[in-house]
């Protein structure tokens, strides 16, 4: 599924990448700590997670992140936004918090990874 | 040395928080001397040098300030695996080089990625580049928060939860609380507030002595927060005992303004 589709189901808010939502998102996984994301997300999946710090982004990168959703209406720090837009990672918001946001992912069809 | 006997202690000015070049978030800027030069600058008294998981560049800041009168303590700034970062204060940098064993040990592996997360350059006491860290410095350690001030501690060094009033990589954010058994010397506030708001704010937690450091990535940070010790001198040792109120020894919690005239 293409994350367009994931933004406009669940109505998530485009903070950066808002010309890359062509991607395909191949999975979810949801964590807040970095290091985890680092070892063990898979390529293409769309990450879940509360950290609103910039090394969210070089995480995302560095894994190939399809996207990064931030739950509970996190705010993304200002380095993280321009960091974002630079690295070409589209980070989006929802109100809903993390276990909410998974659910409504699987139910669209995305899962683990 | 006993209650009336501390007329020989004095004000000394801290800053036990600053990061070097090797750290990849830091600017290159963060070079031995000029760290050197701008503790001076901002009349610091003792500095400690604390980059993300590695002791590399202490050696050289500590050789770099040789003869100036400046105190350099080696330190490191440790990522736990619950993602908390702890500053360790040492002795000698015998103890920083052996807890840095133990840290490399333990990082999770992988290599620094230098247009991702940024140079991390070992420097000489020249401001010269010796080499840069391949490690993922940025990464977390596989020990957490109890085992890391435990290695801390059983090299005679002290352990500081860094930056608490912060959201990302404090002890209050990633854990919420801090555990009874977590032997911690002291808790840092950021430069976001001062020591007496951190210390209002964080009442519950004043069990603790507080301290504020700079955590400066940039060499403008450098001392912009100093905590002011009043102890016999610029030993770690000294620092321990402020933080226990032994001899006479404490943290002027207050004021920092007037004891600097």
């Amino acid at each position: 599924m293409k994350l367009k589709e994931i933004v406009e189901k669940l109505q998530l808010t485009v903070k950066t990448g808002a010309g890359l939502l062509d991607r395909e998102v191949k999975g979810g996984y949801v964590s807040d700590l970095m290091s985890d994301v680092m070892a063990n997300a898979e390529e293409g999946s769309l990450w879940i997670t509360l950290q609103i710090h910039q090394n969210v982004v070089a995480v995302a990168v560095m894994k190939s992140l399809a996207g990064i959703v931030l739950i509970n209406s996190r705010a993304p720090e200002p380095e993280t936004i321009q960091k974002g837009e630079e690295e070409g990672i589209p980070i989006m918001v929802t109100d809903m918090p993390a276990f909410e946001l998974a659910g409504r992912l699987f139910a669209l069809g995305i899962s683990g990874g | 040395m006993g209650e009336h006997g501390d007329t020989f202690l004095k004000v000394l000015l801290a800053d036990l928080h600053i990061h070097t070049c090797l750290s990849p978030c830091a600017t290159l800027d963060m070079t031995p001397q000029k760290i050197v030069k701008e503790a001076q600058k901002k009349k610091l008294d003792i500095i400690a040098i604390t980059d993300h998981n590695s002791a590399e560049n202490t050696g050289a800041v500590m050789a770099a300030a040789r003869g100036t009168g400046l105190t350099v303590i080696p330190g490191m700034e440790i990522t736990t695996s619950e993602e908390v970062h702890i500053v360790a204060l040492f002795e000698t940098i015998g103890a920083a080089l052996a807890m840095q064993a133990v840290v490399y040990e333990e990082l999770q592996p992988g290599e620094n990625d230098e247009d991702l997360f940024g140079l991390q350059v070992v420097a000489n006491e020249f401001d010269e580049v010796e080499a840069m860290n391949p490690r993922l410095l940025i990464g977390a350690t596989r020990m957490d928060v109890v085992q890391v001030v435990d290695s801390i501690h059983s090299l005679k060094g002290l352990a500081v939860a860094a930056h608490i009033d912060r959201d990302a990589f404090s002890i209050l954010g990633q854990l919420g609380f801090i555990p009874d058994d977590l032997k911690l010397d002291a808790l840092e506030i950021s430069r976001r507030m001062t020591l007496k708001q951190g210390r209002m704010t964080y009442g519950h937690l004043k069990r603790f002595p507080f301290i504020t450091s700079s955590d400066a990535h940039d060499l403008d940070d450098i001392g912009v927060s100093p905590t002011a010790f009043r102890i016999g001198g610029p030993e770690l040792a000294e620092l321990g005992y402020a933080f226990k109120v032994t001899g006479g020894r404490r943290i002027e919690y207050s004021g920092i303004e007037e004891l600097r005239d």
